[in-house]
């Protein structure tokens, strides 16, 4: 389980969390929707350790993240996987080596059995072998993000964190990167957190909604829930309504 | 295939760095590889403009090189020569230090002498003749004392 | 009035700050090569970047100014009646400065802004986050390869540029202009002294650590997205260049 208790950041003076409480629970699929440039990828980004928080603390499985230091912060970060934005694969590396990265860097396994781990995982994510030997800017975006996705899921993580899985993606794409998070969550059932604006997609995918708002998290339930949720604010914002009141 | 090339393309740029700075630390730094020669020590009242590296000459042949300059006791330059294996300096050699042309590099200029005691490596060269000022030597010649 | 001075205290300070956090970056990305893994391989692949990639630009670059530096030197000389010093002539500018600044200028233009552009993509497009999440510490897998890699390969680029502008050199005095062959390279070998060469190699060294640190440094605080990878690799080329100069300054200043 992942708390976040009390988060506060700001960069330049700008609040960007102000006091955002959240329980992830393990096994399950959470999502936090919220408007663009909200705060939702900080608060990913917190949870990894990317970015240290003014006040207020993470805890996983009832450790706090910031006590963290050398051997025992390595040790925790094997748990995480992280699938970001644009993908971030390593440009200067093909398909294949990306993969094989973090085995590669993190074990000692023979290249056999690299190889073999890594073949599993682009089948899982529908890809030939042929684009084995491509590099990511050769790739399409949907095929960037199902590399990641291969990579993130290749050191078998307990917890993958998606920030903004389908973003800039058409919506067949779209749809076919939430049929494999929902697939590889039914497999391995990780516990996952997912940032993400598309409604109602991200519903299908859901155990637990929560909606980031001015740095607080104004509303946490069901997918169910969230959609009967009376506050006005989560109902504008799940209609799609007209906002001429940014932030 | 790709991993081979990387190391064949960057030995090469090695090499070819490498071998650049060893013609220029060898053939012009003068860098002693295994310190061949033998050493010999003299000392001038005044070495104006000699360097370290700087050539020895025996009639106008190149026979070794400055090793070392130092102030020795009563203000004087201390100059360690490393000289040829082959060439034998006799007890009453002269070491005087010379300018090439007008302008430029100063040289130390031996002549071996002919007595019939040598001087031992790491001893010592008692004749010498200082560098020409010319400076002085003109100031001399406008003042009337030549 | 007020508003001017504290301005310019602002900047100072900033100054300060700035060539501070440079510095425990430097000690960082230098410390880390001490520490397991090593990364020999892409220490190889840096240096491939670094140096292979610019030795064509510097044998261009070097055999050109050898040959002005011949050009120069044979006029100026004649007046004197001494074209005989042209070797040292040529050999001494390029050991001492030509070769070194050159070298870092260009290593600065070439390799430096590459450098910066390929650390800013990975910092906007969150490859160095990437990296962090998986354990592998980012200065050590990026930046440390590529400072060494600086140490490693530009006293080697400035070797060969000794080299062919001397023979650039050669190439005018000698073939073009006449002056004797022998006398060229005599003239060489008596004037360059040990001092020259190692004052030559320490300031690659420091131009090539120099220049590297500048460019990983801007690269990895790159922000603002692609508008601020262009800026941090301008910011880099300018940098290093004036950096390379006023150390060249120094450096002279206490080798003579």
């Amino acid at each position: 389980m992942i708390q976040v208790i009390d988060l506060h950041k700001s960069f330049n003076g700008q609040k960007v969390l102000d006091g955002a409480n959240l329980t992830i629970p393990t096994g399950r699929i959470t999502v936090v929707i919220g408007k663009s440039g909200v705060g939702k990828s900080v608060l990913l980004k917190h949870i990894i350790g990317l970015v240290k928080p003014d006040r207020g603390q993470i805890l996983v499985d009832g450790v706090d993240i910031a006590t963290l230091r050398g051997r025992s912060l390595r040790d925790f970060k094997k748990h995480f996987a992280v699938l970001f934005q644009g993908g971030a694969l390593f440009d200067s590396l093909n398909v294949f080596e990306n993969i094989a990265f973090p085995l590669r860097e993190k074990t000692s396994l023979p290249e056999a059995e690299i190889a073999q781990r890594v073949r599993l995982r682009l089948e899982q994510m529908h890809l030939t072998s042929e684009v084995e030997t491509k590099f990511p800017d050769e790739l399409s975006g949907g095929m960037k993000k199902r590399v990641a996705l291969a990579r993130a899921m290749i050191q078998e993580p307990e917890i993958i964190l998606f920030d903004e899985p389908v973003t800039g993606l058409d919506p067949p794409m779209s749809n076919t990167v939430f049929h494999l998070i929902r697939q590889t969550h039914q497999d391995s059932g990780y516990t996952a957190l997912v940032v993400a604006h598309d409604i109602p997609e991200v519903f299908t995918i859901a155990d637990q909604v929560a909606m980031l708002h001015r740095g607080r998290i104004i509303a946490q339930g069901t997918p169910a829930e969230i959609q009967n949720h009376s506050d006005p604010m989560v109902q504008s914002f799940i209609k799609g309504e007209v906002d001429f009141l940014e932030g | 295939m790709r991993k081979g090339n990387l190391e064949l393309v960057v030995g090469a740029f090695v090499l070819l760095g490498l071998g650049c700075l060893a013609y220029l630390a060898i053939h012009l730094g003068k860098m002693e590889i295994m310190g061949s020669g033998y050493p010999v020590s003299v000392t001038f009242d005044n070495i104006s403009g000699l360097k370290m590296g700087a050539a020895v000459e025996v009639a106008g042949v190149e026979v070794g090189r400055v090793e070392s300059i130092q102030l020795s006791p009563g203000d004087r330059a201390s100059v360690t020569l490393r000289l040829e294996p082959g060439l034998k300096l006799h007890d009453d050699a002269i070491a005087s230090i010379r300018t090439k042309g007008i302008i430029g590099d100063k040289f130390v200029k031996l002549s071996p002498g002919n007595s019939e005691k040598l001087i031992p490596p790491g001893g010592k060269i008692r004749d010498t003749e200082a560098a020409i000022d010319l400076e002085e030597l003109i100031s001399s010649y406008i003042h009337g004392k030549v | 009035m007020v508003s001017l001075i504290r301005k310019l205290g602002h900047r100072a300070l900033n100054l300060v700050q700035e060539s501070g956090s440079m510095t425990l970056f430097l000690l960082e990305g230098l410390a880390l090569a001490f520490l397991p893994p090593f990364r020999p391989r892409r220490i190889l692949q840096e240096i491939q970047l670094i140096g292979v990639k610019s030795t064509l630009i510097i044998l261009l670059t070097a055999a050109f100014t050898g040959m002005v530096l011949a050009l120069q030197g044979y006029y100026t000389l004649k007046k004197y009646g001494s074209e005989g010093a042209l070797g040292s002539a040529v050999a001494l500018s390029l050991i001492r400065e030509m070769g070194p600044v050159l070298t870092g200028i260009m290593v600065s233009a070439r390799a430096g802004s590459a450098v910066t552009a390929e650390i800013g993509i990975m910092r906007i497009t969150e490859q160095l986050d990437a990296l962090d999440t998986m354990a592998v510490n980012p200065m050590q897998y990026v930046v440390m390869p590529k400072l060494i890699a600086g140490l490693i390969a530009v006293p080697l680029l400035t070797a060969i540029f000794d080299v062919t502008g001397i023979l650039g050199g050669y190439l005018v005095g000698v073939m073009l202009l006449g002056v004797s062959s022998g006398s060229y390279f005599a003239g060489m070998v008596q004037s360059v002294v040990p001092l020259d060469i190692n004052g030559g190699i320490v300031k690659s060294l420091v131009f090539g650590l120099t220049i590297i640190l500048v460019a990983c440094y801007k690269g990895y605080y790159t922000e603002h997205g692609a508008e601020g990878v262009s800026q941090a690799t301008n910011q880099t080329v300018v940098l290093s260049a004036v950096l390379v100069l006023a150390w060249d300054y120094v450096l002279t200043s206490f080798f003579m």
